[in-house]
């Protein structure tokens, strides 16, 4: 079993064109966008459902609480910015006046994370995951590739209730079949292996299919999981690999703390105790380089994956 | 013909109740709540087009209201109740134990009348622009009125929305700040001095109305007034001057009864001073 790469897309882009063809899909969808539509790739909403779209500028709290006032009416508003200015910058908006009063709005968040690059640790979001997992009925979606977040997207639109859809800057390789259903809260297994489960997700899955072929050649079978859905976390396909394998690493571009190998790691510690590892930012704010060199920085290449790996193979009994 | 004297009768028995809810639980705030009760009364009890006995959270084909102030709890679930929203017996639950009647106002539990939450204070502005536009898309003629404290001017997001709707001429949005001059730490002009809150929102666009919102007479007509600017390209502001703690002698003239219950013996000093209208919960 093998990925292959089809091109190097934004997952930012699969957000646009998700948001086009779900608009087009249903005239109940309209958008929202803080004065980032070309940064969030909204252009072709925009100029398709221009009576649908809301340019909201520079005011993030207006924009989520009024994006909660147009479900009173039956709209599904998607709200579009950095991942920063989606989460920290208007949590007790999202908190109280979404969350508590379970409006169907759809936050979504571009150049989260450090591959965001140069501008550097105010825009490089990396705790977003955790301040929305923490909400009750909140679902939290990190999809890996265009054509997962388009997908994703699009699943969005249809799912009743609030969702947090992060995803991110660069031109990242393209591989998850155009075909490929997205269902929210449904693990995809990737890669089939014996020896550890590598559990990722966004950007850090095809890192971790780099990584699985490094292990491979060193005789090491890894299991690929991508977990595109941090809440609600698929608890059955976790479970099934990781007794499996005995032995887990997971991988996200994300702080460690309220991240996806902090929901993995609580559901280990209930069901299943496990020798585990985690590559994640380890408490500490990002800087200005290129996505590349940031997540060589931080310890999230695929180097790093490579040596977790063995790092939790060695505490496997 | 709006009945001045019905309206005033409901008025005494809503701020009966909000007594009386305050004190059953010792918590919560009846100042703020006493200020702006004729104006809620007048509201759903005159103004508003709305059909209590078929609440639907979008509100399509009605006018609908938010609580941005969300403190003014008591007062809140008191007009619903007495509109007709739920049994006026369930007052008795406010604040406690797995009641609808949260501290706060919520739509978790499912209590008819609420369509947002609120506490947290400076969204409700927001929450009512959003409403407003999905007025608009839906091409549906009614107004969206939310009630915002004068402190609550405060908070930042209610200049993200004021620019928002006065910018965009949203003409369906109609809001509402009481003007008491109290905050919680004192007089508003010493916490944090509002200024010309009529010049800043008319130089935000929006239409602005002065009114003493403690005159029940002047409070229908302003709202009358209200709904006849609608829709003539402008949001608009009416201040509401009230009196905290309104109705009530020794409430009134201080902030300090903001967020303070009575006593049994103050219970029944303010409860001698508002006659019972309609019968007690």
């Amino acid at each position: 079993m093998e990925l292959k790469i089809i091109n190097y897309q934004d997952t930012r882009s699969g957000f646009g064109a998700g948001l086009l063809e779900a608009g087009k899909r249903n005239d109940k969808v309209v958008a929202l966008c803080a004065d980032l539509v070309g940064s969030l790739k909204m252009d072709a909403f925009v100029k398709e459902f221009p009576e649908r779209f809301f340019q909201m500028g520079i005011s993030e709290a207006q924009m989520i609480g009024m994006a909660a006032g147009l479900t009173i009416g039956g709209y599904i508003p998607f709200t579009g910015t950095f991942a920063n200015f989606s989460t920290g910058r208007v949590y007790d908006q999202i908190r109280q006046s979404v969350a508590y009063s379970g409006k169907n709005v759809k936050i979504c968040a571009s150049h989260a994370g450090l591959t965001l690059g140069e501008d550097g640790a105010t825009h490089q979001m990396l705790e977003d995951v955790g301040m929305m997992k923490m909400l009750p009925g909140m679902t939290v979606i990190v999809p890996c590739d265009y054509n997962q977040t388009k997908a994703a997207t699009l699943a969005v639109a249809e799912h009743q209730g609030l969702v947090y859809l992060r995803f991110g800057r660069p031109k990242v390789p393209n591989f998850t079949p155009e075909d490929h259903p997205f269902i929210i809260g449904k693990a995809d297994v990737l890669i089939e292996g014996t020896d550890i489960s590598i559990f990722a997700n966004g950007h850090m899955v095809w890192k971790a299919y780099e990584a699985v072929l490094r292990l491979r050649e060193e005789g090491v079978g890894a299991e690929l999981v991508n977990v595109h859905t941090v809440k609600p976390l698929d608890e059955e396909a976790i479970l099934r690999s990781a007794r499996k394998t005995a032995c887990v690493l997971t991988a996200e571009e994300h702080q460690m703390n309220g991240g996806l190998g902090e929901s993995i790691a609580s559901l280990l510690a209930q069901k299943q105790p496990l020798p585990m590892e985690f590559v994640a930012v380890k408490d500490l704010f990002g800087q200005s380089g290129t996505p590349d060199e940031l997540l060589d920085a931080y310890g999230l290449g695929v180097d790093d994956i490579v040596k977790a790996a063995k790092r939790a193979l060695k505490r496997k009994a | 013909m709006t009945d001045i004297i019905h309206l005033e009768a409901v008025a005494m028995q809503v701020r009966r109740d909000i007594i009386r809810m305050v004190h059953a639980c010792q918590s919560g705030h009846p100042g703020g709540s006493l200020g702006c009760t004729d104006f809620l009364v007048a509201l759903y009890f005159d103004q508003m087009q709305l059909d209590p006995a078929r609440f639907t959270m979008d509100g399509i084909g009605e006018d609908i209201f938010f609580l941005s102030n969300g403190h003014l709890s008591p007062l809140f679930y008191s007009v619903l109740a007495r509109r007709g929203y739920f049994p006026v017996s369930e007052l008795s639950t406010f604040r406690r134990l797995h009641s609808r009647l949260q501290g706060h106002p919520a739509t978790m539990e499912g209590l008819p009348g609420i369509r947002i939450a609120s506490g947290s204070l400076g969204q409700g502005l927001s929450v009512a622009t959003g409403a407003a536009w999905a007025k608009k898309l839906n091409g549906d003629q009614h107004l969206v009125f939310v009630l915002m404290g004068d402190g609550e001017q405060q908070e930042g997001q209610i200049w993200e929305a004021a620019l928002h709707a006065g910018s965009r001429k949203l003409d369906n949005l109609i809001a509402v700040v009481d003007y008491n001059g109290k905050q919680i730490d004192g007089p508003v002009d010493q916490v944090m001095p509002l200024g010309d809150l009529r010049a800043k929102y008319e130089a935000f666009g929006w239409m602005v109305t002065d009114f003493d919102g403690n005159d029940m007479e002047q409070t229908v007509r302003t709202l009358q007034q209200a709904r006849q600017l609608a829709f003539k390209g402008t949001p608009q502001l009416l201040l509401m001057k009230t009196e905290m703690g309104q109705g009530v002698d020794f409430m009134m003239g201080t902030h300090k009864w903001h967020g303070v219950a009575p006593n049994d013996e103050q219970k029944e000093r303010a409860l001698a001073q508002l006659s019972e209208t309609l019968g007690d919960y």
